[in-house]
């Protein structure tokens, strides 16, 4: 595993897209040749070595190319967008994007994300040890395949439209989330251990939500239907109030039953 | 000897009532009287014309702080350097801007590289984000005219907001299948304040504030069969007349549901249309459904149009890459760009960011360039380095407009602007002009 | 601007009956000339490349409202999806619907020069033509939507033929608009109350009239008027497991129908998107083939004419004036949909859809395309068309051109799919071996369509004193390549393409733009006073905008090219 230390020198005075920060666009190049690597700000289409001091050369392939990124990314949009492989740990809080349709691989953030971030997602790993913003691990506009597959693991809060679209995979809030989890979701597992505001698993097809804290209001669609004993998030063994739903939306048929939408709700 | 223009559009709201007559003056300078339209329509043709009211020549800020009549040239220069010396412009507005004007502001942005976004963005912005995630199953206004016989004012007040939409369109008119006009309609009104439209509905449903989604989601419930399922009483409406509803919306032969800033606007915006359309979709399982957006402005339905077709995209545009178009709105939304200060000119046209943008925002844009094009003084005007004046649409400037169910109304114009002053194409052509001559080429 | 000689290349010309010769085309001011007639012009070494008329597309949803509804209502159709510019174009943007200068750019690189946008919506008129601005390089021509338009139903269920031909002139003035397309006949009309005819016989509800009465009507109409194209045909039934019936049924109303016009069409009848209505079965569980059933009776017909609407098995938008069948579609497939019923006319439905190769239906659908043709036994009258976006973007075209070129590229194909022994038992296509050829090819994208439109004057050929719009590709007849992913390459990217003499496109790289007309039928017809009358009280009544504000203003048309039509005795 090499590793490429990137230290934002703060030389953007809007934001910067840095799409091609990446272990597959980093990988087989040496520090000059990702110094060379396009970025954009604005309509300005600048190199990373502009905004970055870049130390060391990427491995071989994606998979042994580890990105760590220091400085303030506070204003870095779309690191780790459409990752395969390897690594990224990223130092500070940073912006949209982040970890955007990613497929595989491991992102950590220390800091805080905006919104936006694991959009798409569809195999990897990625780590938010502060807070989420909006639209955490949902699909992009108009896409009915939200995430797909992979872990989403925020140790603070998420805002708005948790997981929409949502087929697969699993996203674990260890906070609390606001309005609309898993709208219109088709498959997948989010896991909120603190409270939600409303709207959860409205227009939702089918999933699971697990919910430690409360919902303050329950859609009308979902029916409670028994209490059941499950582990949400592994070695968490819990008794939930079962309910499934949307009644009001469309639910497929396996072998002659009726699948819907499940939230449980901790007891 | 005044001289009577007819079938003119007017200019002010989204239902485009295009069977105006306009008596103008002699000279064909001044509108001296407008008949068929409401009273909120009759004040911009007035507007329109050479008087001495209207603002001629472009006003540029001097370094005291003060106002000067500059030259359109001058205007045009200045409009050009700052949007090729931005990394990130942004021009908002197309309130009152005709599709012409439209195609070459996207020009000027494309050239530029920069952002390109209209009003839906701070009101029916929510309708494109339900569209985009859950289709738009929709006719036009002389579809619900002449069979729709079960009408939805979801969230809208078209008493006050678009005054003669329920004569012309939707409630009181005689069509084909509907020849005893109101007599053959049910109208239901749902919203959390009793308007004056509420006063014609046979049911009235005074949904809880921000509670519309869960409302839907009972009404879907019916729909698929859980109606027994229904709490006792969802976002304040009670049970049983849930059911009822529900029936006269199954039983309709033609349903149509009109929703407004209601649903657009309150919490989880975008979800309460995207919930309304599933309803829609729902109900044509039993009946016909359709479902419209009460769309604001005369036009601001065009920008949307002609960006659709120029770029596959609304609203929100993000030209900067050149090479291809980004849209994601909470990203590159106008207000959003502003608030989070990723913009670095500002171009505000025919409309008035200055009054309704939030005051940080304003304040971000503030730091840099900030031109305003429009026919009249607004806020944004007053805080700009720049105020270009240009012709009014539909009143001295036609131009084709799209009317709140998409359908392009060619307008006309009815009186002369004040020599020398362009239309906002005229003035965008031209700042793209200057963009080419200044630096390189220009599109082939 | 420059005049040219292409020198040594292998000519496909149908409509003069060229057949791969070399030969040496002139061009001089814009128009296609005898070589010898160009002195000093530029030359253009065209040595083992084919050189083709530019193509003409006779049914493609390119431009208006309801191709706009898909591009609004897929921002995912340009995510990652669209191709990034290069040069000093516009951008390009989206894959299924393409904005109007990436549809216009990408369909030059082709090498085609003229399109017919298959459904005009006549209420949304303006629009049409706004697109129509927009589009470079290609001239377009759009048919508005009839067959359920309430004037027409009321004059043809009275067999009022003069009427609903001065209201049809009248109509085609009012839009600018070029030809009369019938979309489900009666059927969407039927969509106004959320019913629908899935037979010729089904009769439309309230106005008592039935889909066969009006098709019938439709071409009486179309050839009292001696317009240039033929009656266009969507006809009901569409895309359900055992419609070729109902194709059958449509079909036989022409017989004994015989073409009347001055523009050397021969057919009366225009069968789109025959690959939708070509379905045998009953349910899509025992779905197959009715290729050889409908291709029979095609066969042995000469006044009807068909485009195919090839699958290309991609993840496409659908849209369609036929708003029945997209609700059905979308309760098929739960994806979004947005429906448009437009007043008095007619309706559209949009419906994204992913023709999965892993899906037997979609692989059998794909299947039959190329079998109609296969099975064809003149390709003046089969037209290549993907009925862009329904069975494929437009973008594909190349790739079924490979299809119909390579049996061993279908083959391939075929032996890759989950189910291919299910597809192969429910179609013939693995049993035929026939290969088009070049000729063909030309029959099918150019020659073909402009003479069943009644443009061969102007578009689809070499002749000289045409339009100099040529293609010129980068494959050799005489050394076909063995590699068949070539042959898509080559039709892909010309070489070049003229457009009314002009290089736009060279090495597949558009380096160029040139004014673009727009095509319409102005037809003459005598005073009709009943049908004046019947203008005014629907526009008073029923219409929610104008009379004087729905006639495209003279300002809103774009370079207009007027064919001229004389119907006043
Ligand atoms: S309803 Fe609207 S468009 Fe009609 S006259 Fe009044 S303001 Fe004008
Ligand atoms: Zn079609």
């Amino acid at each position: 595993m090499s590793t490429v230390t990137l230290t934002a020198k703060g030389t953007h005075e809007l934001y910067l897209e840095a799409y091609n920060v990446t272990p597959d666009a980093f990988a087989g190049k040496t520090a000059d040749e990702i110094a060379g690597l396009e970025c954009h700000e604005g309509n300005r289409k600048g190199k990373l070595g502009e905004y970055f001091d870049i130390d060391g050369n990427g491995g071989e392939t994606a998979a042994d190319t580890q990105i760590i990124v220091k400085g303030n990314c506070k204003k870095i949009k779309r690191i780790g967008q459409q990752m395969t492989a390897g690594e990224i740990i990223v130092e500070s809080d940073c912006d949209m994007y982040t970890a955007g349709w990613m497929k595989g691989g491991k992102v950590t953030v220390k800091g805080n994300v905006d919104s936006f971030c694991g959009i798409g997602m569809a195999g990897g790993e990625f780590i938010v040890e502060g807070n989420a913003q909006n639209y955490l691990g949902s699909a992009y506009r108009g896409d009915w395949r939200g995430m797909t597959g992979g872990l989403i693991h925020v140790k603070g809060n998420a805002g708005n439209d948790v997981a929409t679209f949502m087929r697969g995979g699993k996203i674990i809030i260890d906070g609390d989330a606001f309005l609309h989890v898993c709208t219109h979701g088709e498959g997948g597992t989010v896991v909120i251990k603190g409270n939600v505001e409303s709207r959860v698993g409205g227009q939702m097809v089918k999933g699971d939500i697990y919910v430690y804290g409360q919902i303050k209001y329950m859609m009308p669609g979902f029916k409670y239907v028994d209490d059941v004993e499950a582990e949400a998030v592994e070695g968490e063994k819990l008794t939930f109030a079962h309910y499934i739903g949307d009644l009001g939306e469309r639910h497929s048929k396996r072998k002659g039953e009726i699948i819907y939408g499940n939230i449980y709700l901790k007891k | 000897m005044p001289k009577v223009i007819k079938n003119v559009g007017c200019p002010y709201c989204g239902a485009c009532c295009d069977d105006v007559e306009v008596t103008v003056s002699d000279d064909g300078k001044r509108v001296l009287e407008v008949k068929n339209v409401c009273a909120i329509g009759t004040q911009i043709f007035m507007h329109g014309g050479d008087h001495d009211g209207r603002i001629k020549l472009p006003r540029m800020r001097q370094p005291d702080g003060t106002m000067k009549d500059v030259s359109f040239k001058e205007a045009i220069d200045f409009t050009a350097k700052t949007l090729l010396k931005a990394k990130k412009p942004l021009m908002y507005g197309f309130g009152s801007t005709n599709c012409e004007g439209h195609a070459a502001a996207a020009r000027v942005m494309e050239r530029a590289g920069g952002c390109l976004d209209n009003c839906a963005s701070i009101c029916h912005g929510s309708s494109f984000l339900a569209i985009f995630d859950n289709g738009y199953p929709s006719c036009t206004l002389g579809e619900v005219k002449n069979r729709a016989d079960v009408i939805v004012y979801w969230g809208s007040n078209p008493a006050h907001a678009h005054p003669r939409h329920m004569s012309r369109y939707a409630i009181f008119p005689r069509g084909f299948f509907t020849g005893k006009g109101h007599k053959s309609r049910t109208v239901i009104v749902i919203d959390p304040r009793f308007t004056d439209t509420g006063r014609v509905a046979d049911y009235y449903l005074q949904v809880r504030q921000g509670h519309d989604y869960e409302l839907f989601d009972a009404f879907r419930m019916v729909c698929h069969g859980h109606a027994d399922d229904i709490p006792d009483v969802v976002a304040n409406i009670p049970k049983e007349t849930i059911l009822e509803v529900a029936e006269v919306m199954k039983n309709a032969r033609f349903c149509n549901f009109f929703y407004g800033m209601g649903l657009c606007h309150s919490d989880g915006r975008n979800h309460n249309i995207d919930i309304a359309i599933s309803l829609t979709r729902d109900l044509n399982e039993f009946t016909k459904c359709t479902i419209m957006a009460m769309r604001g402005h005369y036009n601001i339905t065009g920008p949307g149009a002609v960006w659709s077709w120029q770029f596959g995209f609304p609203y929100c545009l993000d030209l900067t890459k050149k090479t291809m178009v980004h849209m994601n709105p909470g990203e590159t939304s106008s207000v959003d760009l502003a608030m989070r200060d990723e913009i670095d000119a500002f171009i505000n046209i025919g409309t008035d960011a200055g009054a309704h943008f939030p005051i940080p925002a304003v304040q971000h844009l503030k730091k840099h360039p900030f031109i305003t094009i429009d026919p009249s003084r607004n806020m944004a005007s007053e805080i700009s380095d720049l105020h270009v004046p240009v012709k009014i649409c539909g009143v001295d400037d036609g131009g084709i407009v799209y009317r709140m169910d998409n359908v392009p109304i060619q307008y006309r114009k009815v009186v002369d602007a004040p020599a020398g002053v362009p239309s906002d194409e005229e003035f965008l052509d031209a700042v793209y002009e200057r963009m080419v001559e200044l630096e390189g080429e220009g599109f082939i | 601007m420059s005049d040219y000689i292409i020198k040594n290349g292998f000519v496909f010309d149908p409509l003069t009956g060229i057949k791969g010769d070399k030969k040496d085309i002139g061009i001089k001011d814009g128009k296609i000339v005898e070589a010898s007639e160009v002195k000093g012009g530029k030359t253009i070494d065209a040595s083992g490349k084919t050189v083709m008329a530019g193509g003409v597309d006779i049914h493609t949803h390119c431009v208006g409202p309801k191709v706009n509804v898909g591009r609004l209502m897929r921002p995912e159709d340009k995510l990652f999806r669209s191709r990034t510019k290069v040069g000093n174009t516009r951008v390009e943007m989206g894959f299924s619907v393409p904005s109007t200068f990436a549809t216009g750019y990408a369909y030059a690189r082709m090498g085609y020069s003229f399109l017919n946008e298959a459904a005009m919506p006549p209420l949304h008129a303006p629009h049409v033509h706004e697109e129509i601005r927009d589009t470079p390089i290609v001239d377009i021509a759009a048919m508005p939507v009839m067959g359920n338009n309430w004037f027409q139903l009321e004059y043809l269920k009275n067999r009022e033929l003069e009427n609903n031909a001065a209201y049809t002139a009248w109509l085609l003035n009012a839009t600018k608009g070029f030809g009369i397309k019938c979309v489900n006949p009666g059927g969407t009309e039927a969509w106004g109350w959320g019913m629908n005819c899935t037979t010729i016989h089904d009769p439309v509800p309230y106005f008592d009239i039935t889909p066969a009465e009006i098709v019938k009507g439709q071409m009486e109409t179309n050839e009292l008027l001696g317009l240039p194209h033929c009656l266009h045909v969507h006809p009901n039934n569409l895309g359900n497991p055992g419609n070729y019936t109902t194709t059958l049924d449509t079909l036989k109303l022409a017989e004994g129908i015989k073409p009347n016009n001055k523009f050397g069409r021969d057919v009366v009848l225009h069968n789109t998107h025959l690959q939708f209505h070509s379905y045998d079965g009953t349910t899509w569980a025992d779905f197959e083939s009715g290729s050889k059933k409908v291709m029979d009776y095609v066969n042995a017909h000469d006044n009807i004419s068909f485009d195919v609407g090839f699958v290309t098995l991609d993840e496409t938008t659908t849209m369609t004036a036929d708003g029945p069948f997209e609700f059905h579609l979308n309760r098929l497939n739960n994806l979004k949909w947005a429906n448009t019923d437009v007043e008095l006319e007619t309706a559209a439905g949009i419906v994204p859809y992913v023709y999965d190769k892993n899906i037997k239906v979609c692989d059998i659908q794909w299947a039959i395309g190329l079998e109609l043709a296969l099975l064809a036994k003149d390709h003046m009258r089969c037209h290549l068309t993907t009925d862009h976006p329904n069975a494929g973007p437009f973008t594909r075209y190349p790739r079924v051109i490979k299809w119909l070129m390579s049996k061993k590229a279908r083959d391939d194909l075929l032996h890759s799919f989950k189910w291919s022994e299910k597809v192969i038992a429910a179609t013939q296509l693995e049993s035929m071996d026939r290969e088009l050829s070049l000729y063909e090819i030309a029959q099918m994208t150019r020659a073909g369509p402009a003479k069943c439109m009644g443009i061969s004057n102007m578009y689809g050929s070499l002749k000289e004193g045409t339009n100099a719009n040529i293609a010129i590709y980068d494959i050799n007849p005489e050394k076909m390549p063995k590699d068949p992913e070539l042959i898509e390459k080559a039709f892909s990217e010309t070489a070049y393409t003229f457009k009314d003499g002009v290089m736009v496109v060279e090495n597949g790289v558009v380096i160029a733009t040139t004014p673009k007309y727009t095509v319409w039928t102005d037809v003459k017809v005598k005073e009709n006073a009943i049908v004046e009358r019947d203008i005014h009280e629907k526009f008073a009544k029923y219409y929610s905008v104008g009379l004087e504000n729905y006639k495209v203003f003279d300002e809103h048309m774009h370079n207009p090219r007027a064919i001229e039509v004389d119907a006043t005795n």
